[in-house]
C-alpha cells in the first residue's frame, strides 16, 4: 500500500501549504485561524461530510495535527490562532509521530459483522442461537446486530446458511503488520503506542485520512525564519523521481526555499554499505546462519517491540542517516539539521537520534515549495560536496541494500540475498519461522523493508514507485560505482 | 484531421498534487488512440498561481480545455469528447 492520489491526500497537502503560507504571510496566527473558512467559504460546495460545519471542523483538526498537536488530547474551545502560537513556542516536538481524527474515524462501522440484505428471514435463526453475547435481535424479520453487545467473534456469520452476515473490512487494522492499531468498544480507532512500529501503512490505508501526522514543519519554519543557526536538510535517497527536475535542481531549490546546506543521506549509505559488507563477513566467519539489515526504521521498531529474538541476528550497522547526520554535526554542531523522509518511521528514528533535529516529509517539501512557489525544474543545478555512489543512491529501492553489500563483498558469490518488500501479516510470519528455525533456506542475507517496493513506497512518497523507479534508473546510469578501500 | 493537443502540467504545484501520478498518460493515450491523440508533460502551465488555486492542481489542457483537478478518466474523457467535435 502506497501513496495514491486520493482526495484525503490531496487535502493534507494543501492544508500543509496553507499552513505554511499562513506563516509566512504577516499574520500567521490569524490567517492560520482563517484555514477551514478559506477552503470552505460561505456557500462552497460540501464534497465529503454532512455540512459545512462538520467540514471545518475537521478541516480544523487537520490544521491541528499539521500544527503538531496531538489530537487525542486537544482541546476543542482553543482556536487555532492560539495552537498557531503554542506550535510557535514548544522546544520539542511530541514524542509520538501519529494521531488519530475521531470524528474523521466515525466512517468505518463500529460493529464489524454486519447483517447484509441477503438475509431470508428464515425460522431456524442459526446466527441467534449461535450468538453467545446475545447480540442479535430481529428488526423487521431481519436479524440485526446491536453494536453495543457484539464481540465480532463471527460464530453467526459462520452460522448463517445463506452467506448473509459478512465481516466488514477495517482499513487501517488490515494494513498494521502488528496489530497496534484497533477500534475500541466505542467504535473509535486507538494506536497503541507500545505496540505500534510507525510503519505509516494506516496513514496510507484510512480512506478517511483519519490517521494524521503529527507535522514539526512550523518547528522547521521558526528556526529557518529566526536565522539564529544554520538549517541544515538532509535528503533520502528515495527523493529521486518524487518531485521535478534533478536532485542538483532540487538542492537549488531546498536552497532558495530556505536551507543552508543539502546533503544526500546516500553519503551516509556508502558508509552503511561499507560497514555492513565487513559485519557480513566476519557474522558468516563466525558461523551465523544468517544476517539482516538494519536501515528501516519501522523494521528496527519491529525486532525490537515483536521479535526481539531475531536482534543477535540484526546487523548492529547504523543507518544512513546516522553517518549521514554525524558527518554534517560533526563539521557544523551549531546547525540545525533536518532529514527529508519517505516515511513516519523516520520520525521516531530521528527523535532517538540527537543529531537529527526534526524530520521533513516528501509531502512536507513539496507543499513547502509550493506554498514559496518555487519551480523546481527552472532551478539551476548545484553539485554536492560529496557526490555518493551508485550504490547510495539505490538504497531506498528494493532489493538496493542488499546489492550494495554484494558489490563491496570480498567474495559477492558467497551473499545470498532474501527480499522482503513491505512488512506485513504474511512476512511477519516468515520472519518469525527464520528466527525460530536460526535458518533462512539457501539465503545469508535478509534485507527487510519495511514499505512495498522499499523507501520508493514510502508513505509520505507523491510519485508511484513505478514511474519514480524510471528517473532513479537515469540517476544510477550516471553514478560511479561504490569503491572499498581494505 | 487536425491532432488533439493534451498537455499535463509538471510545475512544481501540479507535480506534488497529483500529475507525478498522470505520467501513465503517454502509454496509456498512444494505445488508444494512436496518432490522433499527442500528449506531452509540459512546465508550469501558471493555472496554479493565482491566489490559492493549488487547491484544484492538478491542471491538464486538452486543447483549450482547462482541467482541474485531473485524473487519467477526466482527461480520457475530454479527449473522446474532442474527438467526436472533431469528426
Amino acid at each position: 500500500m502506497s501513496n495514491n492520489n486520493s482526495q484525503s491526500i490531496h487535502l493534507k497537502k494543501e492544508i500543509l501549504a496553507r499552513i505554511i503560507e499562513a506563516f509566512l504571510s504577516d499574520n500567521y496566527e490569524e490567517n492560520t485561524r482563517l484555514i477551514p473558512y478559506d477552503m470552505r467559504p460561505k456557500g462552497a460546495e460540501v464534497p465529503y461530510r454532512c455540512c459545512i460545519y462538520k467540514e471545518r471542523a475537521i478541516l480544523k483538526e487537520r490544521v491541528k495535527a499539521g500544527l503538531g498537536f496531538s489530537l487525542e488530547e486537544d482541546d476543542e474551545t482553543k482556536l487555532l490562532s492560539d495552537y498557531a502560537k503554542e506550535a510557535l513556542e514548544r522546544e520539542k516536538p511530541d514524542e509520538h509521530p501519529l494521531t488519530v481524527l475521531d470524528a474523521a474515524c466515525a466512517g468505518c462501522v463500529p460493529s464489524r459483522i454486519y447483517v447484509t440484505d441477503l438475509c431470508q428471514g428464515c425460522v431456524a435463526r442459526p446466527c441467534q442461537s449461535a450468538c453467545k453475547f446475545g447480540a442479535i435481535e430481529m428488526v423487521n424479520g431481519k436479524s440485526k446486530i446491536d453494536g453495543s453487545k457484539c464481540k465480532s467473534c463471527k460464530m453467526c456469520m459462520n452460522a448463517c446458511p445463506y452467506n448473509a452476515i459478512v465481516k466488514l473490512a477495517v482499513p487501517c487494522e488490515d494494513a498494521c503488520p502488528v496489530g497496534a492499531i484497533q477500534k475500541d468498544s466505542n467504535g473509535i480507532t486507538r494506536i497503541d503506542y507500545e505496540q505500534c512500529i510507525s510503519c505509516g501503512k494506516c496513514v496510507a490505508a484510512c480512506p478517511f485520512g483519519a490517521v494524521n501526522e503529527k507535522s514539526q514543519i512550523i518547528d522547521i519554519l521558526k528556526h529557518m525564519k529566526d536565522d539564529k543557526k544554520e538549517v541544515i536538510a538532509m535528503f533520502a535517497p528515495s527523493i529521486v523521481g518524487q518531485l521535478p527536475g534533478t536532485i542538483y535542481q532540487l538542492k537549488t531549490a531546498m536552497e532558495k526555499a530556505g536551507f543552508d546546506r543539502v546533503y544526500e543521506v546516500a553519503q551516509g549509505a556508502d558508509i552503511t554499505t561499507i560497514n555492513e559488507a565487513k559485519e557480513f563477513e566476519e557474522r558468516m566467519e563466525e558461523g551465523a546462519p544468517f544476517m539482516t539489515t538494519s536501515c528501516c526504521a519501522g523494521y528496527n521498531q519491529f525486532i525490537k517491540k515483536h521479535l526481539p529474538e531475531l536482534k543477535e541476528f540484526e546487523s548492529t550497522t547504523e543507518t544512513p542517516l546516522y553517518y549521514t547526520a554525524e558527518l554534517v554535526k560533526e563539521k557544523y554542531p551549531e546547525a540545525i539539521t533536518v532529514f527529508i523522509s519517505p516515511c513516519v518511521a523516520k520520525r521516531k528514528e530521528s527523535m532517538d537520534n540527537p543529531n537529527v533535529d526534526y524530520v521533513m516529509t516528501y509531502e512536507e517539501l513539496g507543499a513547502l515549495f509550493i506554498a514559496k512557489r518555487i519551480e523546481i525544474a527552472e532551478c539551476e543545478e548545484s553539485k554536492f560536496e560529496v557526490e555518493s555512489s551508485k550504490q547510495g543512491r539505490n538504497f531506498g529501492n528494493t532489493t538496493g541494500v542488499a546489492e550494495a553489500v554484494k558489490s563491496v563483498a570480498k567474495n559477492p558469490e558467497e551473499v545470498k540475498p532474501y527480499i522482503i518488500s513491505g512488512l506485513t501479516k504474511d512476512t511477519v510470519k516468515e520472519l518469525k519461522k527464520f528466527t525460530k528455525d536460526k535458518s533462512c533456506p539457501g539465503c545469508n542475507l535478509i534485507e527487510v523493508m519495511c514499505c512495498e517496493g522499499g523507501c520508493i513506497g514510502g508513505n509520505a512518497t507523491i510519485n508511484i514507485p513505478r514511474v519514480a523507479r524510471k528517473q532513479l534508473k537515469t540517476l544510477l546510469d550516471e553514478s560511479e560505482d561504490l569503491k572499498r578501500n581494505d | 484531421m487536425a491532432k488533439v493537443n493534451v498537455k499535463i502540467c509538471m510545475g512544481t504545484t501540479c507535480f506534488v498534487m497529483g500529475s507525478s501520478q498522470l505520467q501513465d498518460l503517454v502509454d496509456i493515450v498512444k494505445n488508444k488512440y494512436g496518432e490522433a491523440v499527442e500528449v506531452s508533460g509540459s512546465t508550469c502551465l501558471n493555472h496554479c498561481t493565482n491566489s490559492s488555486e493549488y487547491s484544484k492542481a492538478p491542471y491538464v489542457t486538452v486543447d483549450d480545455t482547462v482541467i482541474q483537478e485531473a485524473t487519467i478518466d477526466k482527461v480520457l474523457q475530454e479527449i473522446d469528447r474532442k474527438l467526436k467535435e472533431n469528426e
